[in-house]
């Protein structure tokens, strides 16, 4: 051939018609980083020849090569031998040869089934109700796990160990401290600022100390806390046993009689309740103490002033239910993570599917259980 | 004279302050299939690591023909890390892609290959790990020793010059085991790669290694090196032999030791 100068080593693929049938030279340099030609003059002289055809390859002025190679020849030989061409095999450089007798040797040729597709977003919205449906059950589920195994933990058929416990209470104890004093801080602040300006129009700024105390005790400190809780250790419980999952660390746990729940879920579950109901406290006395700096700095309302008032405005009853309100809080937040984290799936990218559902689903039973508690206290007027 | 592209010189290898291994002296040759032997937990997967330039040593170098990984910047050493296949032991594959991506992933990054060939050197290199078909599989969704022949398949994903397999054949079948020896052997004849595995599989050490070293964990330094025959016959160590016989020590060879 002419176009095929030796001295050019770029690759070149060029089919000629022989006496015997198709001879397909093959030249030059076939690597990954090479130009490569394009095969579709062989393809078309395949596809105009007879059935029996004879196809032999020209391979004597391959330079270097690597895979690039390789698939180009099987794609030709699957081309040839598709129309009924018989193909040369002999023909091919020997070690070429080696490597195709290897991609045939082992017995998975024949088609494996088809993997379970990947879902579009519409399918998925398809399936909503049914996956809605499924989360019920699956939580339903869960609860009455955690019961039982939480009555098999009280009969001592399983054990609890106490140890784990105390450490998942430092864990998410005292190294939530001053996150929570920054943002109950600015709450206080925050409603204190509000309640003013509207307090003043009617000359009534005193009233600050009652809205800031009842607000703080009653709703928002339980609230902030909860919603920072279930951001800081809802999600790190999910992407805990999240990965445990993923290493089948639970799955050894069970085959060593371990009853996972008990041992995972049960201390931590206890852990959040002991601390949330502290921590809420906690964020109760900043918030107020936020709403006292605003008063004292902004409104000109002296400290013994906004103590006294606050003090006649809050009851014990109002920190009481800050303090039940969190206990719920505490048990939702703890349920949701470690329950995703018991669910998540087996890959990396679950375990971060667990931590951001945990915090959604604790987020949306804490304000579900939030109105509900509301609208009971009142409803009895406590 | 064999060319040698890989030479480990006085290397010392640590976690913080436990030492692994100490003062580590070879070289790998071009064609090589080079055998990291020795007892589990004796700090063959870190060597490997330090050959690869993930973990840097303690002390000592690991140069590619002459070229010093351990002193290289991050452009010499992106350079070099385009030499390297490597298959580690767990796998490595990710698990947020399809079997096909996470082949084509390297293709795709490094080459100007179009797609309908990348499809081609996909299904091929599948092919020759006998997983043909598998493109559209999650890794969770194979056997154990499927992904570990997907991330040998990735391993060899651009041709590369040096192929480092941890432990390539724990988890297949006698049969698969062997093929992947013939799959190893055809590498080294077909593109001339230089091939450094680590394994505990006597029958491979024997069919396909050329040279090699011994670990020990004890001394925390080889304490053999050459082809696995060579080691058999000139071996003083009776921790070798132990190795090299399966824990049958032969009462002939018996008076080797000590
Ligand atoms: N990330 C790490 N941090 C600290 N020590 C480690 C770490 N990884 C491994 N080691 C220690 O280094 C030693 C060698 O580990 P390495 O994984 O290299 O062993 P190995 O020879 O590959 O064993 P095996 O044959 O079982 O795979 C072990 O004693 C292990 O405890
Ligand atoms: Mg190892």
């Amino acid at each position: 051939m002419k176009g095929l100068d030796i001295t050019t080593p770029s690759a070149s693929l060029v089919v000629q018609r022989q006496p015997f049938g198709l001879e397909v030279i093959v030249a030059g340099v076939w690597t990954m980083d090479a130009v490569l030609p394009s095969r579709s003059q062989v393809l078309k002289a395949i596809h105009a020849s007879q059935s029996s055809t004879l196809l032999r390859f020209d391979m004597s002025a391959v330079q270097r090569w690597d895979s690039a190679l390789v698939t180009e020849i099987i794609a030709i030989t699957q081309a040839a031998q598709h129309q009924g061409l018989s193909v040369d095999s002999s023909s091919l450089l020997p070690t070429i040869q080696n490597l195709l007798n290897l991609v045939s040797a082992l017995p998975e040729k024949h088609h494996p089934p088809k993997p379970p597709h990947r879902i579009t977003w519409l399918e998925e919205w398809e399936s909503g109700f049914t996956h809605i449906l499924q989360e019920a059950f699956a939580t339903v589920e869960f609860i009455g796990q955690l019961c039982l195994s939480s009555l098999d933990v009280i009969q001592k058929r399983s054990h609890f160990r106490r140890l784990d416990w105390w450490l998942q209470v430092q864990d998410c104890g005292p190294s939530a401290f001053p996150i929570v004093t920054v943002i109950s801080l600015l709450v206080g602040l925050i409603l204190a600022f509000v309640g003013a300006v509207q307090l003043s129009l009617f000359g009534a700024q005193m009233y600050i100390a009652n809205l800031v105390s009842l607000g703080m005790t009653r709703e928002m400190g339980c609230l902030m806390t909860a919603i920072i809780m279930s951001g800081r250790t809802g999600a790190a419980y999910a992407a805990q046993l999240g990965t445990m999952r993923v290493n089948d660390e639970i799955d050894a746990l069970r085959t060593m009689n371990l009853e996972p729940l008990a041992f995972l879920v049960l201390p931590r579950m206890l852990a959040l309740i002991l601390i949330m109901p502290l921590l809420c406290l906690y964020a109760d006395l900043m918030g107020i103490f936020g709403g006292a700096l605003v008063s004292l700095t902004v409104f000109d309302i002296s400290t013994a002033e906004y103590l006294d008032r606050t003090i006649h405005a809050v009851q014990m009853k109002d920190f009481l239910i800050g303090f039940v309100k969190s206990s719920v809080f505490g048990v939702l937040i703890a349920f949701s993570g470690c329950m995703r984290g018991m669910q998540c799936g087996r890959s990396a990218s679950a375990v971060g599917d667990a931590a951001t559902s945990a915090v959604v689903t604790s987020i949306v039973f804490i304000v579900i259980a939030d109105s509900i508690m509301t609208l009971i206290c009142n409803r009895f007027g406590i | 004279m064999p060319q040698s592209v890989i030479s480990v010189e006085d290397l010392t290898m640590a976690y913080g302050s436990v030492l692994i291994q100490k003062d580590l002296n070879f070289s790998v040759n071009q064609g090589d299939i080079f055998v990291i032997m020795g007892g589990s937990g004796c700090g063959k997967s870190t060597l490997l690591r330090h050959m690869i330039g993930l973990s840097s040593p303690l002390k000592g170098d690991v140069r590619f023909g002459g070229q010093s990984l351990v002193m290289a910047d991050s452009l010499q050493r992106q350079q070099l890390m385009k030499k390297f296949g490597v298959l580690f032991q767990t796998g490595g594959l990710l698990s947020s892609l399809t079997l096909g991506e996470n082949i084509s992933l390297p293709l795709t990054e490094s080459t100007q290959l179009s797609a309908g060939k990348i499809r081609e050197i996909v299904a091929y290199k599948l092919a020759l790990v006998g997983l043909a078909g598998f493109e559209d599989y999650y890794p969770l969704q194979l056997s154990g020793g499927m992904q570990k022949r997907a991330g040998l398949a990735r391993a060899m994903a651009l041709d590369p010059e040096i192929l480092f397999f941890d432990e390539p054949s724990a988890g297949l079948d006698p049969v698969t085991s062997k093929h992947l020896d013939d799959l190893i052997l055809r590498l080294r004849e077909s593109l001339e790669t230089t091939i450094v595995i680590v394994t505990h599989e006597l029958s491979s050490i024997f069919a396909i290694g050329n040279n090699g070293i011994f670990l020990d964990a004890e001394t925390k330094t080889l304490i053999a090196q050459g082809s696995p025959q060579q080691m058999l016959a000139t071996s003083q160590e009776a921790k070798v032999l132990n190795f090299l016989y399966r824990g049958n020590l032969p009462s002939a060879e018996g008076h080797k030791n000590e």
